[in-house]
């Protein structure tokens, strides 16, 4: 016999990293194929891309780090990071985007900060949020139209070398165009356009449908809980029934819930553990603060879509959130709040 | 029909949080008690319990008979020691305890003559009737301490009363993966137990006895039912669902009644006391048939077993043997797991004795249980936070911890982390979170003690300081005392020495005046000599002052400078008591002139 000096437990669950990972990559797979599906091969070539980029840059920091690279290769966070920075981006994206994004991310996001479960910002986000106010032209014009989409040798030459895609093919995603157009015409107007089609908004309806499917897998296999999720949407919804009641005026709920990447956002962003608060209670006010911004940032901001942002901003208050919102320990009659302790 | 359709359950509440891991329950608990031989030597540590060790009541080379004290318990909380067989003593000497950190302790040894002869016994057969003082005094006699796994010494539980108790929760849950001691002395001394919670019941004055089981035992919560009813003792049952860690006493008391023991309290505060069925056994062993604690139901088990179950084994026979009897292959194991596989510790050393809470010996393959992989870090998913029993954060304690940030450990109550374990099973990142805590918790009560010591440290420092500053006052007043007594005598003498003729007159006064030329003289080099050991005394005690406080704050900031700057400080202090000296002396010669 001999003995391992090891201490109690001596058994542990099934769960491992990968495994959270990996249902987290499986869950996010049906809106990426409704996605692939309305707006062509731009998802597709994304996807490639950045995992492609996300292994590469990790695998290098991981070494120059004199970090085990397997070992946190295996954990298949980056390619988490990957595929939320490509289901964002725009689908007609020139390829060095897609890959400078992926490097913000990885690098810059994520492994300069010490790498898995150190990083304070979502690091897709913070890359999302870079390139959209550095290169707000790609990233605004550049989404696909589900109308019109484009085959396989176009979309490669649209990304790769640079063709200026045919008229038609790109413009802005819908909850932008309501937000434009509004102004000059009424609502019955503005959903006329063929970027709302028939139900909320061409191609986004249901790929968001797709996501909150993934949202309720993960439920169901706990890797997240109802509370950012649920808070996410109660908040942006809230503020979209105070302020957005008249469609003339203001983008309608329905359209804030299924037109952009709210579902995505609040089952797969907002739900990042490492940079979200910790608690139960934490976790309703993080999620909440998301979405009320999400919908200040819409109407308000210069923005068309704001889950990064609004994401971000709430990673800055996380540490602040998890301060004052520990539970009551058994035993305690009221939870310790900041620095007070009994 | 299962027997919990046919029991009637109380209303059950439940705790925030748990897990389910793989019960592994049957691996143990299909055959029935077998009982170990006595082996040839027993080894008898004097702390099986929590609390004060027991001091031992015979020497080496004393005979002794099976049930006899060998060692008494001493103090509040304590717990005696005996004979579990007839024999001699052969030693009393430190030997391998079965503890974490692998130390030797002082044990009796124990060497069976084979006869496993009783002392006289006295029982009471009628403990209805019996005082109920006698009743705890012989409970602890029979040095009881709980057989769950925590070994508190039981008497204390009757004995601390400083508020009613009025229900007695009988702790039948046994949440333990592999651990089946209790269910199986549920199933055959069910009698046993049900009498012990009568007898307990009376030694509180308890009103109300409850019994809190999981779903998982069927077969003994029959066994208890059957028992209390042909006991005639009204037992409320309150079948919880399997659970870990619903044996744990505040969750069995959240569970039963819906209430929380209080922070930092008891569950006498709350009226209710807490007692494993195998203690209730022991307790009615010990007052009916007075047979003090000497053996004990352990689980042996694991995939490396080759005759899994539960044996009745004297305590203090080797764990050794036990494993051998059982039939584990220890090249198979790892390790062996004293405990159950979430709570239990791996031994350090097998030779080392069974004791009175080795409620269990795992020994499991290495597929079974494996050793610990490398860890990921934490990704703060938070599934910790949902099955923590005690509503903690542990992602955030282990970052606490982690960096030894110990206040914020204290902010997110570290101290109200019972160590179940829940939150690295289910840590997909396989951190062993329950070893950050026990650091954390070790270095805020390492912390403590530094604390206390340095006050201490200070406070006698001041002492000193005040008792050489009141020294000083002192030596001043009787210097002050000696020149004012001293000035008196002269100017007596000197007023006696007036009147006679003018020639004696003349002559005095001249003598006199050359006398005090020479006195004049002789007082300006004696006054400025005085006046330079004044000034060097008083250089000597600013140097001392200063050097104190170099010390103080060296024994703050910098301990290993401390022994260097007490060496210094000594030296200047004799400098200045020699300084003190020579003054002290040269005012003597002064006043003496």
């Amino acid at each position: 016999m001999s003995v391992v000096r090891m201490t109690s437990p001596h058994t542990t669950g099934p769960l491992s990293v990968t495994w959270v990972m990996g249902m987290v990559l499986l869950a996010l797979v049906p809106g990426w194929v409704v996605l692939a599906v309305s707006f062509g091969w731009g998802y597709v070539i994304n996807m490639a891309l950045a995992m492609g980029t996300a292994v590469l840059a990790e695998g290098l920091i991981l070494k120059w780090r004199a970090r085990p690279v397997g070992f946190f290769l295996k954990d298949l966070s980056a390619l988490v990071t990957a595929a939320l920075l490509a289901l964002a981006l725009p689908p007609l994206a020139p390829w060095w985007l897609t890959v400078l994004g992926t490097l913000i991310a990885i690098i810059f996001a994520k492994q300069l900060f010490g790498g898995l479960g150190h990083n304070p910002f979502n690091p897709a986000m913070v890359a999302y949020a870079l390139l959209l106010v550095s290169l707000p032209l790609y990233m605004t014009t550049r989404w696909a139209n589900p109308d019109m989409t484009l085959g396989l040798f176009d979309t490669l030459s649209v990304i790769f070398i640079g063709t200026v895609p045919i008229d038609g093919a790109t413009g802005a995603t819908p909850l932008d165009v309501y937000k434009l157009d509004i102004a000059r015409l009424t609502a019955s107007e503005v959903l006329q356009k063929p970027v709302f089609g028939t139900f909320v908004a061409e191609g986004w309806d249901i790929a968001n449908l797709a996501f909150l499917g993934g949202g309720a897998f993960l439920l169901w296999k706990r890797i997240i809980t109802w509370h950012i999720p649920v808070s996410f949407l109660v908040g942006l919804g809230g503020m979209a029934l105070l302020f957005s009641w008249d469609a003339d005026v203001r983008v309608p709920l329905s359209l804030h819930l299924l037109g952009g990447a709210t579902m995505l956002g609040a089952f797969f962003i907002a739900t990042d553990p490492v940079s979200a608060a910790t608690s139960n209670k934490g976790k309703l006010v993080y999620g909440f603060g998301i979405g009320v911004l999400i919908y200040l940032i819409r109407t308000w901001g210069n923005y068309p879509d704001a889950v990064a942002f609004a994401v971000l901003l709430m990673n800055f208050a996380a540490p602040l959130i998890d301060h004052y919102t520990r539970p009551r320990v058994y035993g305690h009659e009221k939870p310790v709040k900041g620095y007070k302790n009994e | 029909m299962t027997p919990q359709s046919v029991i009637a359950s109380d209303k059950v509440f439940d705790f925030h949080g748990g897990i389910h891991p793989a019960e592994k329950k049957t691996i143990s608990n299909t055959t029935p008690i077998e009982t170990l031989p006595v082996p040839a030597c027993l080894v008898l540590p004097l702390n099986m319990h929590i609390g004060a060790p027991a001091e031992p009541v015979v020497g080496v080379g004393n005979t002794v008979r099976k049930g006899d004290v060998l060692a008494k318990a001493v103090g509040g909380v304590s717990a005696a020691v005996h004979a579990p067989t007839s024999g001699r003593i052969c030693a009393i000497e430190d030997r391998a305890i079965p503890h974490e950190s692998g130390l030797s302790a002082p044990c009796i040894v124990l060497e069976a003559d084979g006869e496993d002869d009783w002392r006289e016994r006295h029982p009471i057969k009628d403990w209805q009737s019996a005082d109920v003082e006698d009743l705890i005094q012989r409970v602890r006699d029979a040095g009881l301490a709980g057989m769950g796994g925590a070994g508190f010494p039981t008497d204390v539980k009757y004995r601390n009363k400083h508020k009613p108790i009025h229900t007695l929760l009988i702790n039948a849950a046994e949440c333990e993966p592999y651990i089946t001691a209790d269910d199986r002395l549920m199933r055959e001394r069910a009698e046993e137990i049900v009498q012990g919670a009568a007898i307990a019941a009376r030694m509180l004055g308890a009103n109300t006895i409850r019994l809190g089981i999981e779903d998982n035992k069927p077969e003994a919560l029959a066994a208890m039912h059957a028992a209390a009813h042909h006991c005639d003792v009204d037992i409320k049952f309150s079948v919880v669902p399997t659970k870990y860690p619903s044996g744990g006493e505040k969750q069995l008391i959240q569970l039963v009644t819906g209430e929380e023991v209080p922070k930092r309290g008891l569950p006498s505060d709350l009226g209710i006391v807490c007692q494993n069925v195998g203690t209730l056994a022991q307790i009615y062993r010990a007052v009916v048939l007075d047979e003090p604690l000497i053996s004990r139901i352990t689980t042996v088990t694991g995939e490396a077993t080759e005759r899994p179950g539960n044996y009745e084994v004297l305590i203090g026979t080797p764990i050794e043997t036990v494993l051998n009897t059982a039939g584990v292959h220890l090249k198979k194991a790892d390790r062996v797991i004293m405990g159950g596989p979430m709570m239990g510790f791996a031994l350090p050393d097998i030779t080392a004795p069974l004791v009175k809470t080795t409620n269990c010996l795992l020994a499991p393959t290495r597929t079974e249980l494996p050793a610990p992989m490398p860890d990921n870090p934490c990704i703060r998913c938070g599934m910790c936070e949902q099955v923590c029993p005690a509503n903690l954060l542990p992602q955030q304690l282990l970052w606490a911890s982690k960096h030894r940030d110990l206040e914020a450990a204290e902010l997110h109550s570290i101290f109200d982390c019972i160590e179940c374990g829940a939150c690295a099973y289910v840590c997909p990142s396989r951190i062993p979170l329950v070893q950050y805590y026990r650091y954390a918790k070790g270095e805020i009560r390492h912390e403590e003690e530094e604390y206390l010591k340095s006050e201490r440290a200070r406070a006698r420092f001041e002492a000193r300081q005040a008792r050489l500053e009141r020294e000083k006052a002192e030596k001043e007043a009787r210097r002050k005392a000696r020149a004012e007594a001293a000035a008196k005598a002269r100017a007596k003498k000197n007023a006696e020495g007036g009147g006679g003729d003018e020639k004696d007159d003349a002559i005095k006064a001249a003598i006199a005046r050359s006398q005090a030329k020479k006195a004049q003289k002789a007082e300006a080099t004696a006054e400025k000599s005085i006046e330079d050991l004044e000034k060097a005394l008083e250089l000597a005690a600013t140097k001392v002052k200063k050097a104190n406080e170099r010390l103080v704050v060296a024994e703050q900031e910098s301990p290993e400078m401390a022994p260097a700057l007490r060496k210094a400080l000594d030296k200047l202090e004799e400098k200045h008591s020699q300084a003190q000296k020579a003054l002290d002396e040269a005012r003597k010669k002064e006043t003496q002139s």
